[in-house]
This record gives structure tokens, sequence and C-alpha cells, in this order.
């Protein structure tokens, strides 16, 4: 399995009048194929890590690279042509623009992209949304879909460019059990058929445990990084 | 681009009556300010097409400007003389013929010798100054701007035989003196001659309608006794604008003074150009105002779209991408803003320009506004209002484009 993410010492501390450290210290490696679960309590800073993952953030301390390219190196422009190509985000919200339909939803990273014909991304939208369950969907705007059907959109965007990573930020907060566990699959099918790599920051413990790998995250750092079922309890102690 | 335009038109259209509020502003701006560029550079236009008209492009008189290189200083290094002044050459113009021969060979233009004296025209007991003015019936019609003021005769009537005068009617009415009448012209030599009236002019100038009487040249250079002499040579150009460098060069050659029209009136043509800054800075003033609703406009929806800026910016789009789309935005609303303002621009100028009136205390009438239309204006006031909106565009576009995604994100989750 090659390495896709390698931090080395992340941090990330926001200089306020009294700063405040989001991330501190992480190292790791995350290879392609992955399907990682980031847990921790509330303030934990496992959106924080996922959002340095995803260059949205700059750290402060430390490195990251990503398929060996130091992001330190990324002036702002190469930094979203990467986020572009290669790195799909879902959040808790479906963030989907309220004025455009979901296939135009799914089109806009293609269209800004480029790579494809007017067609050609109208098929690979349709085929997407498709593929999610959303055939009847196409032409409906987000405030005429349902919370999971937006989720699904949203995932549908994130993997429009074909990007080898996926970045999930609970993506199943704001959905009830049903939809979750409709997300979660879409997610595992994803690492398992697709050949992607899912990092899912989640609360869901029992979704974590599902999950190939999990990181534990207390006060910014990574207390505990387990393979198993076993999922360390929010105060870092196993859980079972 | 196509992709960023479609989101900016989307924004805008989703914000139907913001937009055409903002719309309507920049249209106003627009419309208004072409209407009144129209009226302001007709009016310009026409107040300089009379002084074009009304007056020698050139005019050489037997003048110099300063008095000549005197001997010593030729002779001493050491001479300096100031305060000398030109001296006045009853003489006039020397030698004419060659000066007239020589101006005949390049100007571009037609030109008349005059020679004017200052007298006296008396009739039944009345006395009016003026200006008697020797010229030449078959040269003059070609360089006069009162040959199409003519109430009653004309200039071809002096060469009738005799010796007659051509007046404005209200130097005839002073005089009490009409048609065929003779009148007596005394010149500030002392010397006298009757003159028959044979034509009365009427310019709406007070000035030549009350002070100006044409006679032959000839008769003029009897009455002043100066044989010969002309001091005056009147240019007509076939070029307006070219006269400042015919009027160099004649002066350079000739020595005479030769002013063109432009310096005539300089003062004039500075207070024009003063009237234009001052009606461009009304313009700049409506646009920056239209600019204002473009600003609130944009600053409402870059404050509505954070989240959306914050999505796109996560979705791969840059810094650079979000100014566009805002900048976008605010001159699309400025572009449909300006062509509804040049439609209404150009309807307030038609509608001006059949606007009729009359100058009843003067007796002249003036059937119309006087309308310059020019394609400058209407691209001026685009300029302006694209401009602006670009501007106001520009300013909310940068500080949202600056965002940090994860702020807003955050923010929002």
């Amino acid at each position: 399995m090659s390495t896709l993410i390698e931090t080395r010492d992340l941090t990330r501390i926001l200089n306020e009048t009294v700063p405040v450290t989001l991330v501190k210290d992480i190292s790791l490696t995350i290879g392609e194929r992955e399907f990682v679960a980031v847990t921790g309590p509330s303030g934990s800073g496992k959106s924080s890590l996922l959002y340095l993952l995803g260059l949205l953030d700059r750290p402060t301390g430390g490195t990251l690279t990503i398929r060996d390219r130091d992001t330190a190196r990324m002036d702002e422009d190469e930094r979203a042509a990467t986020r572009l190509a290669n790195i799909g985000f879902v959040f808790q919200f479906h963030f989907l623009l309220p004025e455009f339909t979901a296939r135009e939803n799914v089109e806009i990273p293609m269209r800004k992209l480029g790579r494809l014909s007017r067609g050609e991304m109208r098929e690979r939208a349709s085929d997407l949304l498709a593929a999610l369950g959303l055939t009847d969907h196409l032409n409906k705007r987000p405030d005429q879909l349902s919370g999971g059907q937006r989720q699904r959109v949203a995932v549908a965007r994130a993997l429009a460019n074909d990007p080898p990573l996926i970045l999930a930020d609970e993506p199943t907060g704001s959905l009830d059990s049903k939809s979750s566990e409709q997300v979660f699959k879409i997610l595992e099918t994803l690492v398992r058929e697709k050949g992607k790599t899912v990092v899912a920051v989640t609360h869901d413990l029992d979704m974590a445990s599902r999950m190939d790998r999990r990181l534990h995250l207390i006060d910014g750092r990574l207390t505990s990084e387990t393979e198993d079922a076993a999922v360390p309890g929010e105060d870092g102690s196993p859980h079972d | 681009m196509r992709l960023i335009l479609d989101i900016a038109l989307t924004h805008i259209s989703g914000r139907g009556r913001q937009t055409i509020v903002a719309m309507l502003g920049v249209a106003v701006g627009v419309g208004f300010s072409i209407a009144m560029a129209a009226l302001m550079q007709g009016g310009q236009d026409d107040f300089v097409r009379q002084l074009v008209d009304t007056m020698p492009h050139v005019q050489v008189t037997d003048e110099q400007r300063t008095a000549r290189r005197q001997p010593a200083e030729d002779l001493f290094d050491a001479a300096a003389i100031s305060g000398l002044r030109p001296r006045d050459d009853r003489r006039g113009i020397i030698n004419p013929t060659e000066a007239l021969s020589w101006l005949d060979g390049w100007v571009p233009g037609r030109f008349a010798a005059t020679l004017k004296a200052q007298g006296v025209i008396r009739y039944s007991g009345q006395e009016v100054g003026a200006a008697v003015i020797g010229i030449d019936p078959q040269a003059e019609p070609r360089v006069s701007p009162i040959i199409g003021d003519f109430k009653a005769g004309n200039f071809a009537a002096l060469a009738a035989g005799g010796n007659n005068v051509v007046i404005g009617d209200t130097m005839a009415s002073r005089l009490g003196a009409k048609l065929g009448d003779t009148i007596t012209a005394v010149s500030s030599e002392g010397l006298s001659r009757r003159f028959k009236i044979v034509g009365l002019f009427h310019t709406g100038t007070t000035a030549r309608d009350e002070g100006e009487a044409y006679v032959l040249q000839k008769n003029a250079q009897i009455l002043s006794a100066r044989p010969n002499a002309i001091n005056e040579i009147n240019i007509k150009l076939d070029d307006p604008n070219a006269a400042p460098i015919v009027a160099r060069r004649i002066e350079a050659e000739l020595g005479y003074k030769a002013v063109a029209w432009q310096e005539a009136n300089e003062s004039i043509l500075e207070a024009l150009v003063v009237r234009n800054v001052i009606m461009y800075t009304v313009v700049a003033a409506i646009m920056l105002v239209a600019g204002f609703g473009i600003f609130n406009i944009i600053s409402t929806i870059t404050h509505e779209k954070a989240r959306d800026i914050a999505i796109m910016k996560s979705l791969g789009f840059t810094e650079a991408d979000m100014r566009i789309l805002f900048v976008l935005e605010g001159v699309a609303i400025a572009t449909a803003g300006t062509l509804l303002g040049w439609a209404l621009g150009f309807a307030m100028i038609y509608a001006l320009s059949l606007v009729r009136f009359e100058l009843a205390a003067t007796g002249q009438e003036m059937t119309r506004l006087p309308i310059a239309w020019s394609m400058l204006h209407y691209v001026i006031a685009a300029a302006f209002a694209l401009g602006s909106a670009a501007i106001a565009g520009y300013l909310p576009a940068r500080r949202a484009a600056r965002s940090n995604p994860v702020d807003i994100i955050r923010g929002a989750t």
C-alpha cells in the first residue's frame, strides 16, 4: 500500500491573545485505499486535523506531504489545484450551492477542472448521482431534497473529479440513522470497490469501529491509533 | 471563466429586486450623464461654431508683438535695451501685394485685406462712433461673417459706382437713416466723405451692428489719408483647427501680429475647459452614487454567500476566482444598467432636441436646443459606470476572497 499522506509533528496553533492549540505534534501515515476514522471528544482537534490534511488550513509547525509533495512549498494556487484534483470534501452539512440543481452542483468541480467536455460532465454527474440512488433527483435544487439526499449529492460532488482522497467531516452528523447508514455504505464502497482513501471525522463510535483504522485525538494530540475493532473511549481508554 | 460567469449571473438573478434597483441606479446615472453631456457639448459646439463663424480664423494686423531689435544690440554685446514698445506704423502692412501673393501661395483657405479706420458717422445731426472698414467687395464675401446677415443690399452694391456704404441696422436706427440715405463719415484725421447707404445688415452682435461701416477699400484709404494701405488681413481656413499653425507661420514670415481665433478667445476656451471638468466631475459623482448601489448589493451577496465562498474554495476555487466572481457580478449589473442607460440617454436627448423656443428680446429665433449627438458620450458614461462598478465589486470581493474557509465552515457547523 503506497503512502498518500504523511505528517511529521503536525501542529496548528491559533495565535490569538491566548494561543489556542488545535493540533499538536501529530505524526501519521495514511496509505491508499485506507478507511480511516478520526475520533475524539468535541474540541479535540479532529476537524482541525482534517482541514490541515485537506489544505484548507496551514500548519504552524511540522510537515505535511501529499504523495511525497511537501505542502509547505505549495502556493495558494497549487493548494487550490491540489484540492480540486486530488481531494474531495464531505462536510457535516451538505454545503451545496442552493441556486444550482443536484447535477449542476456535481458538475461544478468538473467544470472548474476543465478536463471533460460539457457532455461528458453531464454524463458523469448523472452517473455519479445515479450510483448514489438519485436518478430521479438530478434536476432538483437542494431545497427540494431531503437531508440524506443532499448529503449524497455532496458525496457525488466530492467524487466528481475522481480524487484519490475523500475527507469527510462528520458526514452523518446531521442525518437520521437510516440516511447515516446509507452515507456510510457509500463511503465504504468508495474504499472497497473504488480504491479511494477515506478519512472521516466522526463522533459515532459504532461507525468508527466498522472502519479499518481509528485515530483518536484528545486536546489536539494523537493519543491512540488502532486497527482493530477496539475503539478508544472519550477519555482515551479502550472502549468495547 | 464561463463557470464563474454562470455562478455570477445565478447570484444576481437570485436577487431580482436588489439587482433591478442597482441596475436602475446605473441606468439613471448613465442616461442623465449622456443627456447632460450632449446638452453641454452641444452648447459648447454651438458657441465655438459661432465664434469661428463670426470672426476670422486668423487675423493679421499691422501691429507687432515686440519692438524691433535695435542696431545697438547687434553691435555691442553689453547693450541691453528695455521698455521699448512697437511703433505704430501708419503705413499699415508694408508691401501688401507681396504679402498677399505669398499667402495666396500656401494658405489652405480664403483671405481678404481690409483697411480699418476709426471715425464718426453723421446723419441728420446724429453721430455714432464707428470703425470704417475698407474692403474689396469681391474678396470680402469669402471671409466676412456678415455675408448671410444682410437685411437689404449686399457687399456687391458697394462696387456699383459712387461712394457707397453698408452699415448695421442698429446704427441706421440710431442715426435715423434708412437704405438710400446719404450719411457722412468723418475720419480721425478730420477728413470727411459722404456715402449712400446701399446695404443694411443685422448680425445680432451689438458691437458690429452698431459700430461697423463697410466702404470700398479705396474710399477708406482716401478717408484716412493712407493711400494704398491695408492694416488687416482676415483669413478663413478650410480647417479652423489649423489656425494656430498658420498664424505662427505668418507671424514668423511677415513679422506682423497674426492672431488665431483660439488665441483671441483664450479665456473663453479656458472657461469651456473648466466647464467640461465640472461636467465630468458631476458625471463621476453620479456614477459614484450608482457605484454605492452596486457596492451595497455585492457586499450583501458576499455576506450572504460566505458559506458558498468557503465551499467553493474547498472545492479548489482560488482567491482570484472569488475576486473575479464578485467583480463580474458588479460589472454584469453595470452592463445591464449601462445598456438601459444608453436607451434612456438617447430618449432624453431626442426629447430635448424636440424642444423649441424663441428669444423674442433680441428678435432672434433659436428654434432648437443645441444638442451634440456623439458616441463618445455613450462610451465615456459606460466607462465611468463599468469602472465604478468594477471598483464597487472589487472591494467586497477582495474581502470575501481573503476570508478563511475554515472559519466559515466552523461557524456554519
